[in-house]
């Protein structure tokens, strides 16, 4: 049985169909990364898994388990299994480093304040965060600020981490110091989702890759077999450029 | 003029006329504080329920739109009248003051909540989103979330709306409330001078509206940097 396993799935935002079948699993403590042009539906597939966009048709399983998600119970138990690290960070304004990395586990999951607080300085020395517990996000760099999603999003303890082009809105040398914190995460048997443009990155880190594009995935496999040797003509194309660069 | 002044002066500082002058300014400060802070809390619960996109409320949404923008387009001396002429045969015996502050609450609870509501909508998407996904409900993201980066935009229109309305107030006067506005009305007609009785009223206005909005652009300084 697969970790997560996405059957034809599709969305559309209005009459544009963003995800036309999309077929794809991971194994428990994979990590896919999804590569392919701006607007393939890659950042679409991702919202769609975690229940913040709707799908039209298609079935996803966690653990076996299909997932109800016009259900408010079973898009509850997903996203406590399930955890989402996006572009913009989106780290609550209001509070201070260690109140975004605490609050879930301490008002939604009910944990006691000081076991919250523990395992939040312990995540936060991990990405790297130790010396800004008291910081305002405002305050921090976005490599900063991302790093600290980063830990919010572990603070839940997911099965399964996506990565919504985590390092896009940053300043060039600061997309290092957050792709050294994601390799760190990648053998602590999290399933991980990623998506991104770091080709090099995805390369070293996945243990599989799947190329997108208009909404679907076309081709999926090894990360050697997708940079070195792919059979579609579109991902030969992507690849080429990407890697021109 | 300036001598008939000072002649007066003693006579309408006396102390039944001062008793008389506070009473009055208790009275507007009354309505405007009772019908803001009114407005305040069901305002917010509009601005709350305007939010909502759940079926089963949709009935109350349209009510609540309905009415927000109704009350906001309606002068305020009309809603006294219309109160007035509501409440007085459901109620027969209602004071002047109640049915002025009920109309004051009318129309604050209508502006206030529009100002509450853009207040909310100023906290971006990516905020509401991150706390979805994190399982957050609605009470707790609009308590954790959205209410406590929205203050700083709703604070300062919304002092800024109280100040204006305490002048607002005066219209009360029509309906027969002593409100600061008609206390200086019967003042001027026990035989007082206008500029004397007028001016004194003037500087009760000045006293009640200064601080709040010294105290607004402190707020407003404060949330800003914070």
């Amino acid at each position: 049985m697969h970790h997560l396993e996405i059957k034809n799935l599709s969305s559309s935002y209005g009459t544009e169909k963003v995800l036309q079948g999309v077929t794809l699993s991971a194994d428990k403590g994979e990590v896919v990364s999804i590569i392919g042009p701006s607007g393939s539906g890659k950042s679409t597939l991702l919202r769609v898994l975690i229940g913040l966009t709707l799908p039209t048709a298609g079935d996803v399983f966690v653990a076996g388990e299909k997932i109800d998600y016009g259900g408010r119970k079973s898009v509850r138990s997903l996203r406590d299994k399930m955890s989402i690290v996006f572009q913009q960070y989106n780290l609550f304004q209001n509070m201070t480093v260690m109140g975004n990395v605490t609050i879930a586990p301490i008002k939604i999951k009910k944990r006691p304040r000081s076991e919250a607080k523990k395992h939040a300085a312990m995540l936060l020395d991990k990405v790297g965060m130790a010396d800004k517990h008291d910081a305002y996000p405002e305050e921090l760099s976005g490599g900063q600020q991302q790093r600290v999603a980063i830990a919010r999003a572990l603070a839940t303890t997911p099965e399964i981490l996506l990565l919504d082009e985590v390092t896009s809105a940053l300043d060039p040398e600061r997309v290092n110091e957050v792709l050294d914190t994601i390799r760190a995460l990648t053998n602590e048997g999290i399933t991980m989702l990623i998506v991104s443009h770091e080709m090099a990155f995805v390369r070293e880190v996945s243990t599989r890759v799947a190329m997108m594009d208009q909404g679907q995935i076309i081709e999926y496999g090894a990360p050697n077999v997708i940079f070195d040797a792919p059979t579609e003509e579109r991902t030969k194309k992507f690849v080429a450029n990407i890697l021109k660069h | 003029m300036f001598e008939r002044l000072l002649e007066e002066a003693p006579l309408f500082f006396s102390y039944p006329n001062l008793v008389f002058i506070l009473e009055a300014m208790g009275r507007t400060l009354g309505m405007t504080v009772i019908g803001c802070t009114v407005g305040f809390v069901v305002g917010l619960m509009i601005a709350v329920l305007r939010r909502s996109t759940s079926r089963m409320l949709l009935p109350f949404r349209a009510i609540a739109i309905a009415y927000v923008e109704t009350f906001r387009r309606i002068p305020f001396l009309v809603i006294l009248f219309i109160v007035l002429f509501v409440i007085e045969p459901l109620m027969p015996g209602s004071s002047l003051f109640v049915i002025a502050t009920v109309s004051v609450c009318l129309i604050a609870t209508a502006f206030l909540s529009e100002v509450i509501r853009s207040g909310l909508e100023s906290v971006p998407e990516q905020q509401i989103e991150g706390a979805r996904t994190l399982n957050f409900n609605s009470l707790q993201m609009l308590l954790l979330v959205i209410l406590p980066q929205s203050w700083k935009m709703i604070l300062p229109p919304a002092a800024a709306f109280i100040v204006m309305f305490i002048k607002d107030t005066s219209l009360a006067s029509q309906l027969g409330v002593i409100e600061l506005t008609f206390a200086g009305k019967m003042l001027v007609n026990r035989g007082f001078s206008p500029v004397l009785g007028f001016g004194v009223i003037l500087v009760c206005y000045f006293a009640l509206s200064y601080p709040l909005s010294r105290f607004a652009a402190y707020l407003e300084k404060r949330l800003a940097s914070s």
